[in-house]
C-alpha cells in the first residue's frame, strides 16, 4: 500500500514546485539498475564499477549525516572525517587479530553488524565530548574547534604508534558476516540459499550500503520532520527566540553534533570493513572539507540534493580527475600533437601537466557550478529563498508603490 | 510609592514579584534596585522614556540577561537565574521588541515550535515515527491552528513567517508566546508601528488573552494603549522606578510628567 502512495506522490507532484518525489524515485530505480547496467556494459566485469559506487555510497552517508549538523541546525563543522576516523578504528580495534599487537594482547572479533552500532556510539560519545563545551561557541568560533578535532584525530592515531601501529594502520579487519543470503545467477552461482556468508564481493557490499542508506533517509526524513526537527531548524534561525520559546538549545544542538557524528562513526565502521584497512591517512582535513563542498553543492538541508551533490562530486574527484592525465596525452596524439607527451627540458609532458592541474580543475568546477547554481543542484525550499531575498524585497516595494498610488 | 513588602511567596495574588532587581553592564547600571507586583490575572504595563531599562528588565526576567542582584519570584519560586528556556517552562512567555521571527519557517511552523517545552516525543519517536508520536504532532498541529485563529491569521499558515505584513508578524509572535501556555505573557512593544484601528484590534486581542486567564505584562510607548487596558503601571526612568501605581495617579504623577517632557515642564 505504502509502494502505490509513494507512486502516486512521485506522480502528483509537479517537480518545478517539490522535485524531491521524483529525485528520491530516480535515484532509487538508479540504485536498483547500475549494477546490471555496470555488469551488462563490462560484459560481467563489472565488479569495479559497483565497488567505486558502494565507496561513493559511503560518502553519501557522511554527507547526510554532516547535513543534519550543518543544513538542520546550522552549525558549521570543518572536523568531520574525524568522526568518520573513530569509527573506522573502532572497527579495526574491535575486529580483527590487532589487538594482539597492542598491550591488550588478545585478538577481538566482534560482529560487523554489533561493531557497526559500537562505531556509531563511540563516535556519538565523541561528539558529545567535543559538543558539551565548544557549542557555547557561535559561527566562526565553533567551526574552529572543529578544525582542530579534525587536526588531532587522525594525529592520535597516527602517533600513538602502540596501540594503532601509526601510519602503517591496520590492515586484515574481519568481512561481514551474514547469517543467511541468496546465492544465484548474478554472482555467479547456481540459486541457492547459503548460511554465514561472508560478504566479500562489491556487490554484496553494494547492496548492504543501498539498505544502509535507504534506512538512513528514511530515518533523517522522520527527524527532520519531527519536534527535534522544528527545534533544530528554530535555532539555526534565531537562537535567543528559540530558548525564549522554550528549546533548551544547548541540548538540542548537542543532539545534532551527537547524531551527526554517530553517522559519520557508522560509515566509519562500514568503510573499514569493506576496504579491510584503516589507516590516519584516509581521514585528513581533505575528506572533512569534500564532504562539506558535497553538502553545499547538492543543496545544503534537502536530502536528495545532498545524496546528487555526493555523487557528483565523488564521481569527479575519484573518477574524472584520476581519469583526465590518460585522457590529455590520448587527444594530444589524436590532434596530431604527439610531441608534447614528452618531457622537454621545463615541460613535464602534457600528461604530468594535466595531472598538476587537477586540483585547479577541480576548483574551476567548483567554482562554475555555484556561479551557475548558488543554492545548490536541489536546494531546499529555505535555501532557494533566502537566495532570492533581494528579488522578494523588490516586489514588496512594487506593491506598497502600487497600493498608494492607486 | 514604594512597595510595600508583602507577606512572602504564599500570596498566590502576585504573579510575579520584582524584588529589588539590579542589573549592571560594567560600570552602566541598567535597572537600579527595582521592585513591585504583578497581580494575576491583571494587566500591567511598565512604561519610561527610551534608554530607562524596561527591554533588560524583560530579560532579566526571562533569563536572558540574569540579574546581578535581586529576586525575580514567579508563582512563589525564586527564578531569578535561571535559563530562557526553564522560565519558558515555568510559564513565562515573551515576544521581542523587534520582531523575533523564524523567519524561514512557515508561520504554522513558528507556532508548532512554540509548543516545544510542552510535548514529549523523545528521540526515538522522531526517529520512528512511533503511533505516540503521530498522534502528538496531530494534536500540535490542530492546537497551533487554533491559535492562529486566535490571533487571526490562520489564512496564513503555510506562508513564510518573513512574507507576513509587519501587523501580522506581530500578531503571529503573540501566537508562538502562547503556544509555550504560559501564565504570564510579556510583551515587549506590541503595538509599535501599529495604526490606531490595529491599535483597537490588539486591545480587543490583549482582552481575549485576558479572558483565558494568562496575566499580561506590558512594555509600550502609546500612552492610549496603555492607560486605555492596563490596571497598574509601573514607569522606569534610567534604571529607576520612578512611580507605581493605576493608570488616574501614573498621569497626574510629577516625576512621570518631567521625565516624559523634561523638567520645567
Amino acid at each position: 500500500m505504502k509502494i502505490f502512495k509513494a507512486i502516486r506522490t512521485i506522480w502528483e507532484t509537479d517537480p518545478r514546485k517539490d522535485p524531491n518525489p521524483l529525485a528520491y524515485a530516480i535515484l532509487g530505480l538508479g540504485a536498483i539498475l547500475y549494477p546490471i547496467y555496470a555488469q551488462i556494459s563490462t560484459g560481467g566485469q563489472g565488479d569495479f564499477l559497483i565497488s567505486v559506487l558502494a565507496d561513493a555510497g559511503v560518502y553519501i552517508l557522511l554527507a547526510i549525516g554532516l547535513n543534519v549538523v550543518v543544513g538542520f541546525a546550522g552549525l558549521l563543522d570543518l572536523g568531520y572525517a574525524a568522526f568518520f576516523a573513530i569509527g573506522a578504528y573502532t572497527y579495526a580495534f574491535l575486529a580483527s587479530d590487532h589487538l594482539v599487537v597492542t598491550p591488550i594482547g588478545e585478538p577481538v572479533h566482534l560482529p560487523f553488524w554489533i561493531v557497526l552500532f559500537v562505531g556509531l556510539f563511540v563516535a556519538a560519545a565523541f561528539g558529545l565530548i567535543l559538543g558539551a563545551p565548544t557549542l557555547r561557541l557561535r559561527g566562526d568560533y565553533l567551526a574552529i574547534v572543529t578544525l582542530g578535532f579534525g587536526e588531532i584525530v587522525p594525529r592520535v592515531f597516527k602517533n600513538l604508534v602502540v596501540w594503532t601501529s601509526g601510519v602503517n594502520g591496520i590492515s586484515a579487519l574481519d568481512k561481514p558476516v551474514l547469517p543467511v543470503w541468496l546465492n544465484g545467477p548474478w554472482s555467479g552461482d547456481p540459486l541457492e540459499i547459503v548460511q554465514s556468508f561472508k560478504i566479500i564481493s562489491p556487490m554484496a557490499f553494494y547492496v548492504v550500503i543501498v539498505l544502509l542508506l535507504g534506512a538512513c533517509v528514511v530515518l533523517v526524513n522522520n527527524l527532520r520532520q519531527s519536534r527535534v526537527g522544528r527545534a533544530w531548524m528554530a535555532v539555526r534561525e534565531d537562537e535567543v527566540a528559540a530558548a525564549a520559546m522554550g528549546v533548551n538549545t544547548t541540548r538540542i544542538k548537542l543532539l545534532a553534533f551527537a547524531i551527526g557524528a554517530s553517522f559519520s562513526g557508522f560509515a566509519g565502521a562500514f568503510y573499514g570493513a569493506k576496504l579491510s584497512l584503516v589507516s590516519p591517512e584516509n581521514f585528513g582535513f581533505t575528506v572533512s572539507i569534500t564532504i562539506l563542498v558535497m553538502i553545499v553543492l547538492g543543496g545544503m538541508g534537502n536530502i536528495p540534493g545532498v545524496i546528487i551533490g555526493s555523487l557528483l562530486i565523488y564521481a569527479i574527484t575519484f573518477l574524472f580527475l584520476p581519469a583526465l592525465p590518460p585522457l590529455a596525452e590520448e587527444w594530444a596524439t589524436n590532434i596530431g600533437l604527439g610531441g608534447l607527451l614528452a618531457v622537454n627540458g621545463d615541460w613535464p609532458g602534457i600528461g604530468q601537466e594535466v595531472q598538476r592541474l587537477k586540483f585547479l580543475i577541480f576548483g574551476m568546477i567548483l567554482v562554475m557550478t555555484m556561479l551557475l547554481r548558488p543554492q545548490g543542484l536541489i536546494p531546499s525550499r529555505v535555501r532557494q529563498q533566502e537566495l532570492t531575498k533581494g528579488v522578494h524585497e523588490d516586489q514588496t516595494l512594487e506593491d506598497v508603490t502600487a497600493e498608494t498610488t492607486a | 510609592m514604594t512597595v510595600t513588602p508583602a507577606p512572602a511567596p504564599a500570596a498566590t495574588d502576585y504573579i510575579l514579584r520584582i524584588d529589588h532587581v539590579t542589573k549592571r553592564f560594567g560600570g552602566l547600571v541598567a535597572v537600579d534596585d527595582v521592585s513591585f507586583d504583578v497581580k494575576r490575572g491583571e494587566v500591567f504595563a511598565l512604561i519610561g522614556p527610551n534608554g530607562a531599562g524596561k527591554t533588560t528588565l524583560f530579560n532579566s526576567i526571562t533569563g536572558i540577561f540574569p540579574p546581578t542582584d535581586g529576586h525575580v519570584v514567579f508563582e512563589g519560586r525564586d527564578i531569578a537565574g535561571s535559563k530562557p528556556h526553564q522560565a519558558a517552562a515555568l510559564g513565562i512567555a515573551r515576544t521581542f521588541q523587534n520582531i523575533r521571527l523564524f523567519e524561514y519557517m512557515s508561520a504554522l511552523d513558528n507556532v508548532r515550535l512554540g509548543q516545544h517545552c510542552r510535548t514529549h516525543a523523545k528521540l526515538w519517536d522522531s526517529l520512528f515515527k512511533t503511533p505516540y508520536e503521530r498522534h502528538e504532532e496531530r494534536a500540535i498541529t490542530e492546537r497551533a491552528m487554533e491559535l492562529l485563529r486566535f490571533v487571526g491569521i490562520e489564512q496564513r499558515s503555510e506562508e513564510y513567517a518573513r512574507n507576513l505584513a509587519y501587523g501580522q508578524q506581530r500578531r503571529l509572535e503573540i501566537a508562538r508566546a502562547l503556544a509555550t501556555k504560559p501564565h504570564l505573557l510579556l510583551l515587549d512593544e506590541p503595538a509599535a508601528g501599529f495604526t490606531p484601528q490595529e491599535k483597537v484590534e490588539l486591545m480587543r486581542l490583549v482582552d481575549k488573552i485576558l479572558a483565558e486567564g494568562i496575566t499580561v505584562f506590558l512594555i509600550e510607548h502609546d500612552m492610549k494603549v496603555v492607560m486605555g487596558i492596563s490596571r497598574n503601571i509601573a514607569v522606569l526612568d534610567h534604571g529607576e522606578l520612578i512611580a507605581l501605581g493605576p493608570p488616574e495617579t501614573i498621569r497626574r504623577d510629577q516625576r512621570v510628567i518631567e521625565a516624559y517632557l523634561g523638567k520645567g515642564a
